[in-house]
């Protein structure tokens, strides 16, 4: 088998299956998945639950339903798809980006490629992370994991339960967990808002009366073997614990849905400088990272909350990736993007002059009637009014086409009058 | 009876609070649009959900299959309908799609496969 490729995936999760597909309508062959796991999709197969796909197929669907219907689509391709197989290094010598691959069938490989498309994904935040004082008992896991072990896999991780995070894979275990007879004691959350989407506040928490503790964290852990409770503290708007007021509840499972970041050893290798806000590369309007022809998309880009938008980037960056590989893509000398009020982070960092370009972010905390403004040398770019805008709603736009060089500020304002 | 529940049409999430007595809607305030009348109506009124879940799979790739009702049901039968998929046994392999049970607990909603589960040996390594 020739070992120069074309396009190099890594990752065939959402992020990897639609960049394979919009480099197929591209025209462009030699493209390579290369997947860990036994089979494609990524987290999508562990995420039963519906409400996947509004945007982009206009209907209502589960997890398995919106993976399937990409991984046909890929199918249908002429993408070479390596499942059991790890990337365990990628750096660029002389112009070509080299992968060291690790498979269960092939065994170790290496390939050079002429773009790489990073498509790794996130993984959860554990208790050492965030530094939970307290015994080291069995019984404390993430809520992602504890999703594959019922869903995948067929086992319950506990009967009672409290869920440290509000995030919405902490919230959707909370149901899944009830619905399969598992007493769900709580859902405990340090901010005072919570952190995941409205729906799954109501269809989660309040269909089965599930209490959600806003500006309260687990202040500590007891158990020998097991984990058999934990103590509980209130927060004040400091964020600091108030001694007097705490109460302990009885559990044998403490589920941990503390965030989530984009998994980036094998870019850091690669030499691909991160952003600090978004714990993901730096990009430019192209998706493309510091290192020329390492493209990113997708949740190891910046942690997405729908989907929709995951495989709508992934599409982005590959028609970029196809540019870059046909030696069409030319731009130079950006305009630079800088994040203002409110703007917790934003990317790109880089757009280029006569080209429009799609902008997310996401806001410093929750804010009810405000203006978002794109402003350059004092004049208005773009401008949106907002009724609320939430952490945990991702915001995007699209940037006008702009001449010139001097940079945009991008940030969150009350109605100029 | 008084009830506040908060409205899911949009990200602004109103609390809305709804006044009825004897499946009658009275009054409904906290809305900031007109859709949140409807939602609230039928929340309270006739609270549906689409469920899914999961049934035991013997000899395929994995050992659980993913299912989720054809459309909502009755926000009540929801414990039902899982408590019924788990007491199920079936057999790879299985296509996307496939209608699991009809009418499953009477709840008016077929049961349904959402994904595809190969045989084990069909993609042994």
């Amino acid at each position: 088998m020739n070992n120069n490729i074309n396009v190099a995936i890594i990752g065939g999760g959402p992020a990897g299956l639609a960049a394979a597909c919009t480099l197929y309508e591209q025209g462009i062959c030699d493209v390579h998945i290369f997947e860990r796991e036994h089979v494609l999709g990524g987290v999508l197969f562990q995420c039963i639950h519906n409400g996947f796909g509004i945007h982009h197929f206009k209907e209502e669907l589960t997890g398995p339903e919106y993976a399937e219907r990409y991984i046909q689509k890929v199918n249908k391709t002429d993408t070479f798809v390596h499942t059991d197989t790890a990337v365990i290094d990628l750096y660029r010598e002389n112009e070509a980006l080299t992968l060291v691959l690790l498979g269960s069938k092939e065994g170790l490989q290496v390939f050079t490629a002429r773009a790489v498309i990073l498509a790794m994904g996130c993984r959860e935040r554990n208790r050492g992370n965030i530094n939970i004082p307290g015994s080291r008992p069995a019984g404390i896991m993430t809520a992602g994991f504890a999703q594959r072990m019922v869903n995948l896999e067929g086992y319950l991780p506990g009967k009672e339960i409290i869920i440290l995070g509000s995030g919405d894979i902490g919230l959707i275990m909370a149901r899944r967990l009830s619905l399969e007879g598992v007493n769900v004691q709580g859902v405990v959350e340090i901010q005072p808002f919570p952190g995941g989407l409205t729906r799954n506040i109501v269809q989660c928490l309040n269909d089965f009366h599930i209490p959600l503790y806003l500006s309260h964290t687990i202040s500590n852990i007891f158990g020998k073997q097991r984990i058999d409770s934990v103590e509980i503290t209130a927060i004040d708007n400091q964020l600091e614990p108030d001694t007097k007021n705490r109460f302990t509840l009885p559990c044998d499972t403490l589920l941990l849905s503390v965030g989530l970041v984009p998994e980036n050893e094998l870019s850091v290798k690669a030499g691909v400088i991160l952003d600090e806000a978004t714990r993901g590369p730096v990009v430019d309007a192209n998706c493309m990272t510091t290192v020329p022809g390492i493209f990113a998309c997708g949740n190891v880009l910046h942690v997405h909350d729908i989907v929709d938008y995951v495989s709508e980037e992934a599409a982005r960056a590959a028609r970029t990736a196809a540019q870059f590989v046909n030696k069409s893509l030319t731009d130079k000398d950006g305009i630079r993007m800088l994040a203002g009020n409110l703007v917790r982070y934003m990317l790109p960092t880089k757009v280029y002059t006569g080209k429009p370009t799609i902008v997310s972010l996401r806001p410093i905390t929750p804010v009810e009637d405000i203006v978002l403004y794109a402003k350059r040398n004092g004049e208005i770019v773009y401008k949106k009014k907002y009724q609320k805008i939430l952490p945990s709603s991702m915001i995007q736009f699209e940037l006008p086409a702009l001449s010139g060089i001097e940079p945009v500020e991008v940030f969150f304002a009350g109605e100029e009058t | 009876m008084t009830d506040t529940i908060i409205c899911t049409v949009c990200p602004l999430g109103c609390s809305l609070i709804v006044e009825h007595k004897n499946k009658t809607i009275q009054s409904i305030s906290g809305n900031r649009c007109k859709r949140g009348i409807a939602y609230g109506e039928q929340e309270i009124l006739d609270p549906k959900r689409v469920v899914t879940t999961t049934v035991k799979i013997d000899g395929g790739i994995i050992p659980m299959l993913s299912v989720k009702t054809s459309a909502p049901v009755e926000r009540g039968k929801m414990t039902e309908i899982v408590r019924s998929a788990s007491q199920m046994r079936l057999h790879a392999p299985v296509e996307i799609g496939t209608v699991i049970e009809k009418n499953i607990c009477s709840s008016g909603a077929d049961l349904i496969a959402t994904r595809n589960v190969a045989k084990i040996s069909d993609s042994a390594c």
